[in-house]
Parts: structure tokens; C-alpha cells; sequence
């Protein structure tokens, strides 16, 4: 091994001083072992390519941990199993770098299966190096997912058994069968003619990502005298006759010349932009200029009983009791008010029914979860029941009473019916029947302007073309909410 | 200036954007999904990169290998999945790579629920995963916070060279709050150690192994030495109403925004208490705690866990104050009113001590 690295290539180290120890000129690696084979095929292609500056190798955990050792090159170690993560993390970041991703088959059939076959899948425009040695080298010869059947490992002294642990898994086939990867070959690296062939899988596998077509994978049968117990002349017997017959040595795809280079990989051309946003357009797309001229709107006369609000808002899902609370929420900040709104979520919603809490106040609000409710806005009967006796003394309980047959139980709060739903249907739009509410609510508390709510109404609800009808239930709901509200006596009452 | 109203996770994808980050990587699980939707909404307009991973411990590789490279890069998730980061993360610490971290808490352990907890603050402030290493962890409790704090942990992971926490819960990330854009960062600081394919770096290396015991002993040193630093210059909390406390409550995220509204209604019932709150979960503001512990008698920690900040309120202290704790857990939250119970009973267990 040390005889064949003799001449090194540019893109080794000419001393390896990153290795502890006395020997600089020698790798850490076992003598027979066929790791030092493919970095030097590697390191030969980098310099044949003039890549090495911009390749990027990352290497994996087992053997050939220390990479970086030998490749002149940036190189970024990765955790075991997830060098085509790292990978994917560093080509998409650098699209015109080369980042080579070196594997042993413990790292890539077994812990980081995954990790390779969706990476294989999304196309990732990098080249992995995939040494199968069927065995588990650093960590003292376990088995690997590629062992044989009847090899033994120290965790199968009996030999590896079907039965038990299995068949060994053939990576190339595996991922042959999806449609991303432009490139797979296994190889083997025992005897000169094998060595060419390897030699050219790998050149092809650089090549294709150079040219930006995607996903190469190339599976080099590597020997591991120590590991299998065997002297290196052995090991590469073993390989030709035992190893190579259930791992055949084959082209397993090649997409090559079928595929415009737009088709594959992650090149800079998937990108919808290309060059660096202008702070303007930074802050346009994340909505930062979306309301530039400060508005004033016209003040309200509010109640005191009516001020700084913990509302409440529930209903079925569909009723659009988490909209109602947004556009309150919206309207109270266009109004130069602090507001929280907070949804109940996930599998609550699901339930068929949601709510929302919302809170306006003209001081910062502490929590912003409403215990203690100023107001209920009831869309629907379980909501009333649910949430009826939460209510505080002298709050106000809006309910939707097309739906709510019964009326409020409570003697101590100010019940209002709003008939939501048919002031909806009379528009004929069953879905704004929450801002009929809406209106009703701020008719009868004159806690925001109308002009408010309608700019808000702008900016939550997406679809321009429901603005119209929007407009009409808020003043439908609005009108008859001041009908209802309590003469202007009723504040000095209160206070 | 105008204000947008928007989710605390969603102002989270704003600050980093703001700061300059170019790449999310994530998996979905509520209650954070937000913060990888609102990225791939906006990453991508950018020319930046979305990219949902196949598992959480993909994704914190994939930030790894982009930090790697000296992009501003990022991730979310929540509780399990923040579990499934731990190995990345604390390779991340190892090899010094800056990169920011959401947890949006739910309630465990195991699957747990949805709902809202704090009981991440150990494997989140305390390392979680193996070797001797710390993140920097801040706590917003508004959606403001949620991207200031953001922007924040850029700054410091970069200035650092460490991995930076946003820890959340399910109600700050979910709600929605006026929310005022900062002005973008322009200037992103040199990463000279950065593995970024030019010939300038094509000698860097991005590692977390140091074989020899001597040389990881060195390596570990220089660790602390960073930690220490951070806790000498980067302590952040906000105070209301301690001048004159008696009583200090300590509390972080959704927490102190409940612990506020109780204080407030105990002040106006004449209880002279207090509210301290973390920011920086690490570095923990400690000599504020024993500075508070000079005039106040008595400390009151809570939580949405079982105790676990209240364990470093007690390490502040140092026996010198009784400190009691408030726990819920389940995703079970306070009210502002079952707080002030509290409050009033500890204010009558001191009259009484005091009579
Ligand atoms: C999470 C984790 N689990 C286990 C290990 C221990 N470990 C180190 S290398 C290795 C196997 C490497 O085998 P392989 O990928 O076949 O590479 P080889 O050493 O044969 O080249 C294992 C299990 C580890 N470092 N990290
Ligand atoms: S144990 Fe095997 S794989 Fe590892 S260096 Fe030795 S021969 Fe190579």
C-alpha cells in the first residue's frame, strides 16, 4: 500500500501532517487495505480535472475518517451515516464547488441508509464514493449490512446467518431503482484491468457533477485484510471470487446523454433568483412596506366596560372564528393598539371546532391567553356551552342566535343575539356570517372604526374579490349591533 | 413605521432573512411547521435554499454542511425532533459551527402532545447531547422577540462560533402579535475558517475529532474559555417592578407574559413583587439573581415543566433565599389569576414569618 502512493498526487498532502504519530509519509491505513487505492484514484482525477482548490470531501465516520488527512482540499468531517446530508448542505450552498462524498458501508447501507437513498432520489449533484468492504474496519470487524452470508464478524463469530441478521443489501441495485441518479457502477480495485475500470467510474462520476447533471454513485469492492483476517493477496482473491459474485461488477445506470442538464441536479438554474435581493425587496417580500403612509382612524368613544377587551371567539371549523379574531387583532394594531391573537391549533381544530383568543388594549399585554372572558362571541351552541361561564360579571356575550336556539343562562352579563347566520344567507354568502358578528360587535362597543376594520379586511382576506361582499356584512352586522347597544346613561351606570 | 401582524414562528423566518440567512432545512412537526413553511415561501425569492429533509437528523446535518461553508443556515422543529438533533448539534458545538436552532417546545416526554411546554430548557440549556459543550439560548415571549432574538443569534453564533437556540413554546410560535421589521443586515462577518471551495480555503478543515487526550483536552479548554466569555458579556433579562420586591417571580417565553399580568393585579393589591426575565437562558443571568437577592426575601420560579430553570435560580442563590416553584406540565398553562394565588400566598407566609 505505502509503495503505491509513492508518487503522490497533487491533490495529497506531501507529508501527512495532520496524522499524529512519527510517520508522515505513511497513511494510517492497514497494509493491503483498499481505502489508500481510491483516495490516490480520487486525488489523481482532481489533479487530471484542475478541481482540487474548489473540491469539497467529506468524510465519513470509519477508516476513512481522516480524509483530511491526505486531500489537499477543503474537507468537512461528517457524523456517522450522514455524509450525503452534509453534502447536500454544502453543494447547495457552493453550486459550482465539487464535493466528492466518501462512505464505508457501515456509515451507508446501515446507519445512514436513509440519508443516502433520499439524497440518491433528490438528484443531489454530488458524486459518492461508496467503499464496501463488507465489513465494519475502525470499529473492529463487525458485521455490515453488506457482510456475506456465512462471513464471520465479531457479532456473527457463527457466520452471518439469514435468519437472523438477514441478506447483505446491494446499495447500486437499491438505488438503480429510482429515477434521479444519472450514474451508478460498482467496481472493484484487485488487478490492473479493475483498477482502469475504477479509475473511469470515478472520472465519469466527477465529470457528471462538474457538468451539472446530477447524482453519481460509485461502489468500489475494497479489500480489509485486517478486518476479514486475511493477508492482501487473499483479500483480493476473495474479492474476484467470492465477494464479486453475490456484489456483480456492472453499470447499474447510466442516464448519461439522455438528460439535458436542466433535467438534473440542484444547479444554481433551480434557483428563482440569481442575484442578491435589494434591501427594498427584502423588506417588500416579507411584507414590511405593505402599509407605508401611516393612517389615522377616526376615534372611538368607547365605553369604559367595553375598553382594553379579552375576547373570546369560538365556533365550528368553517365558521371562520380564527378570520373574526385576525381582522380584530389587524384592525386594533392599524389603530396604534397592541393585540395578540392565539388560536387553539392542531388537533383541536380537527375536532370541528376552533377558537381564538384575542386581546386589545392600549397598554403592552401581558398574557395573551384569555382566562378571565370581557367577551364571548359564540358562532354555535357548544361554544356557548363551553365557554358561557368563563365570562366575567358585567362582560357582554355575543351569540350567533340563528344557530343557538337557548339563550344566555347567566343573569350577570349583557347577552346580545346577533341573527349572524340569516343576515349571511339574506346576503347570500353563508361564510360571512363571522363578520356579520364582526360589525354586531363593534355596533354595539364602538371599540374600533369601521375604517379600520376595512382596512384590515384588505390585508387579511386574501381574495380581493370578496372585499365587496365583506363591506355589506360588516354594516349589516354593524347597524344592528348600534341598534342594540345600550343607551349612552348606561356608562355612568357602570363607572 | 408600519407593523405587520404575523405569527411568532412566521417572524422568525422574517429575522433570519433580515440577518442574512440563506438556508432552512427541516422536517415538519407542529407546533413549528410554520417556521419551515414561511421559509419555503420566502428562502427561495431570496435565492436562497429550502429544503425539507427526509428526518430531523438529516436536516441538522444538511445546516451543518452548509455552516460548513459559512452560509447563514438554520433549522426548526420541535421537542422529539430536536431530540433526533442532539448528535448533530453537538458535533456542530465541537467543530465550532455557527448556526441557529428553533425549538418550538410541546409537551413530552415521548410523543407527548401539541400543547405548549418548557421541558426542553435542559437538553436545550444544559447540552442534551454528549461532550462538554453549551449553546447559546434565548427566550423570546413575543412575536416581536421572535424575530429580533432571531436576528440576535445570528450575530452572536457568528461572533461565537457556535450554534445559537431560539427556545419557544407552542403559544409564542403560534401566535400572532404586531410585529416591526428591522433593517435588513448588510454586512455579514468574515468566516476566513470556512470550507467554501476557493483556493483561500482549500487548506480549511471542519472537524470535531482531536484523537489525542492532550489535544481534545486543549480543544475542550478553549470551549469553556468561549463559554465563559459569553457569560461574561452577552447576560440579556428584562425586569418589571423588582426595586421594591419582596417577592421575585422568574420566568421565560409565554410564562412571563402570564407572570406579568399577575404582578400587575398584585401590585395593584398592594404586594410588593417583582418579575425577572431570562432572556438568555444561557448564559443564565446570574449575579442579577444574587443582586435581586440583597433586597427581595423570597423567589418564586415558574414553569411550564417539572423544574428546571429552577434549578439554576437555586445555583444563583446558593441557599442564600428560599426558592419555591411553580410547575404545570401536559400542556397545561396558568392563569394570570392562579399565579396571583401564589403570589398571595407566599406574600401572607412572609407577614406571617414577619410578625
Ligand atoms: C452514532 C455512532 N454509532 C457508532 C459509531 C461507531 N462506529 C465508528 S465507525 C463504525 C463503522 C464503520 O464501518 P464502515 O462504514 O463499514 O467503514 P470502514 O471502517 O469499514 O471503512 C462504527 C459503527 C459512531 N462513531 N457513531
Ligand atoms: S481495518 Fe480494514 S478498512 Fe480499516 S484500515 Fe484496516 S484494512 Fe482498511
Amino acid at each position: 500500500m505505502a509503495k503505491e502512493i509513492l508518487e503522490k498526487p497533487e491533490s495529497f498532502y506531501g507529508e501527512f501532517t495532520r496524522k499524529p504519530g512519527a510517520n508522515p509519509e505513511s497513511t494510517h491505513y492497514c497494509p493491503g487495505c483498499g481505502h489508500g487505492v481510491v483516495h490516490k484514484l480520487i486525488a489523481e482525477t482532481m489533479d487530471d480535472f484542475g478541481i482540487r482548490e474548489k473540491t469539497v470531501f467529506v468524510s465519513p465516520v470509519g477508516c476513512s475518517v481522516f480524509g483530511y488527512y491526505y486531500f489537499k482540499c477543503g474537507n468537512v468531517q461528517a457524523a456517522h451515516g450522514r455524509a450525503p446530508a452534509v453534502a447536500t448542505g454544502i453543494k447547495r450552498a457552493l453550486p459550482d464547488s465539487v464535493v466528492i462524498s466518501y462512505q464505508g458501508d457501515g456509515d451507508l447501507a446501515a446507519i445512514g441508509g436513509n440519508n443516502i437513498i433520499q439524497a440518491a432520489n433528490r438528484g443531489e449533484n454530488i458524486t459518492v464514493i461508496f467503499v464496501n468492504n463488507a465489513i465494519y474496519g475502525m470499529t473492529g470487524s463487525q458485521m455490515a449490512p453488506t457482510t456475506l452470508l456465512g462471513q464471520k464478524t465479531t457479532t456473527t463469530p457463527r457466520g452471518r446467518s439469514a435468519e437472523n441478521e438477514g441478506y447483505p443489501i446491494r446499495m447500486s441495485e437499491l438505488l438503480a431503482t429510482l429515477e434521479a441518479p444519472v450514474y451508478i457502477e460498482r467496481v472493484a480495485i484487485t488487478d490492473a484491468k479493475h483498477l482502469m475500470k475504477a479509475r473511469k467510474a470515478i472520472r465519469k462520476g466527477i465529470q457528471n457533477q462538474i457538468d451539472g447533471r446530477g447524482f453519481s454513485f460509485i461502489e468500489i469492492l475494497s479489500a480489509c485484510p485486517t478486518g476479514w483476517k486475511m493477508t492482501p493477496v487473499d483479500s483480493k482473491k476473495w474479492i474476484e471470487d467470492v465477494l464479486s459474485d453475490y456484489f456483480k461488477l456492472n453499470v447499474l445506470k447510466d442516464k448519461n446523454g439522455a438528460l439535458k442538464k436542466e433535467d438534473t441536479g440542484i444547479t444554481k438554474s433551480k434557483r428563482e433568483k440569481e442575484v442578491e435581493p435589494t434591501k427594498k425587496e427584502i423588506m417588500e417580500l416579507l411584507g414590511g412596506t405593505a402599509q407605508t403612509a401611516k393612517v389615522s382612524f377616526p376615534q372611538t368613544d368607547v365605553t369604559a366596560n367595553y375598553l382594553d377587551p379579552r375576547i373570546k371567539i369560538a365556533g365550528f371549523g368553517g365558521q371562520g372564528v380564527l378570520l373574526l379574531g385576525q381582522l380584530l387583532a389587524q384592525s386594533a394594531m392599524m389603530s396604534e393598539l397592541f393585540s395578540t391573537w392565539l388560536p387553539s391549533y392542531g388537533p383541536e381544530m380537527r375536532g370541528g371546532t376552533a377558537n381564538c383568543h384575542v386581546i386589545i388594549s392600549d397598554k403592552r399585554i401581558g398574557s395573551p391567553l384569555v382566562s378571565e372572558t370581557d367577551v364571548l362571541i359564540a358562532m354555535n351552541l357548544p361554544s356557548l356551552e363551553k365557554f358561557e361561564d368563563e365570562v366575567r360579571p358585567n362582560g357582554v356575550i355575543f351569540m350567533n342566535s340563528s344557530l343557538i336556539k337557548r339563550k344566555v343562562e347567566r343573569q350577570d352579563v349583557e347577552p346580545v343575539y346577533v341573527p349572524a347566520t340569516e343576515f349571511a344567507d339574506e346576503l347570500k354568502e353563508p361564510r360571512v356570517a363571522n363578520v356579520v358578528m364582526l360589525g354586531a360587535y363593534l355596533g354595539y362597543t364602538n371599540l374600533l372604526s369601521v375604517e379600520s376594520v376595512l382596512a384590515a379586511t384588505k390585508t387579511v382576506v386574501k381574495r380581493k374579490e370578496l372585499f365587496a361582499i365583506n363591506k355589506e356584512a360588516l354594516a349589516k352586522g354593524f347597524e344592528f349591533g348600534r341598534a342594540k347597544a345600550k343607551p349612552k346613561k348606561h356608562k355612568e351606570e357602570v363607572l | 413605521m408600519s407593523r405587520i401582524l404575523v405569527k411568532g414562528n412566521e417572524a422568525v423566518i422574517k429575522g433570519a432573512i433580515l440577518s442574512g440567512c440563506k438556508a432552512f432545512y427541516g422536517y415538519p412537526i407542529t407546533p413549528a411547521s410554520e417556521v419551515a413553511e414561511s421559509a419555503a415561501i420566502n428562502f427561495p425569492q431570496i435565492g436562497g435554499t429550502f429544503l425539507q429533509a427526509e428526518s430531523e437528523v438529516a436536516a441538522i446535518n444538511m445546516v451543518y454542511g452548509a455552516a460548513s461553508t459559512g452560509q447563514r443556515v438554520m433549522t426548526a422543529s420541535s421537542s422529539p425532533g430536536i431530540s433526533l438533533k442532539l448528535e448533530g448539534i453537538s458535533y456542530a458545538a465541537g467543530a465550532e459551527l455557527p448556526m441557529v436552532l428553533v425549538d418550538v417546545m410541546r409537551g413530552g416526554p415521548g410523543l407527548g402532545n401539541i400543547a405548549p411546554e418548557q421541558s426542553d430548557y435542559n437538553q436545550m440549556v444544559k447540552g442534551g447531547g454528549h461532550g462538554n459543550y453549551k449553546l447559546i439560548v434565548l427566550a423570546p415571549n413575543c412575536a416581536q422577540e421572535m424575530c429580533d432574538l432571531t436576528m440576535l443569534a445570528f450575530e452572536l453564533a457568528d461572533k461565537y462560533r457556535t450554534p445559537a437556540v431560539i427556545l419557544t413554546d407552542g403559544f409564542v410560535g403560534q401566535m400572532m402579535e404586531p410585529v416591526q421589521l428591522p433593517e435588513p443586515v448588510t454586512e455579514l462577518p468574515a468566516k476566513p475558517w470556512a470550507v467554501d471551495g476557493t483556493p483561500e480555503t482549500a487548506n480549511n478543515l471542519v472537524s470535531s475529532i482531536y484523537l489525542e487526550a492532550p489535544v481534545l483536552e486543549a480543544h475542550n479548554e478553549k470551549l469553556q474559555q468561549k463559554y465563559r466569555e459569553i457569560s461574561d458579556h452577552e447576560v440579556r433579562w428584562e425586569q418589571i417592578y423588582t426595586d421594591d420586591a419582596e417577592i421575585i417571580i422568574v420566568g421565560y417565553g409565554i410564562v412571563s407574559r402570564i407572570l406579568q399580568t399577575a404582578v400587575e393585579a398584585a401590585r395593584a393589591q398592594g404586594i410588593a413583587v417583582g418579575l425577572l426575565r431570562p432572556i438568555t437562558l444561557f448564559p443564565f443571568p446570574v449575579k442579577r439573581i444574587q443582586e435581586l437577592a440583597e433586597t427581595a426575601s423570597v423567589f418564586l420560579v415558574a414553569e411550564l415543566s417539572n423544574g428546571q430553570m429552577v434549578d439554576d435560580v437555586r445555583l444563583a442563590l446558593d441557599g442564600r433565599r428560599p426558592t419555591k416553584f411553580y410547575g404545570r406540565m401536559g400542556g397545561s398553562v396558568p392563569s394570570p389569576e392562579e399565579i396571583l394565588q401564589e403570589i398571595k400566598k407566599l406574600n401572607n407566609d412572609l407577614n406571617k414569618n414577619g410578625n
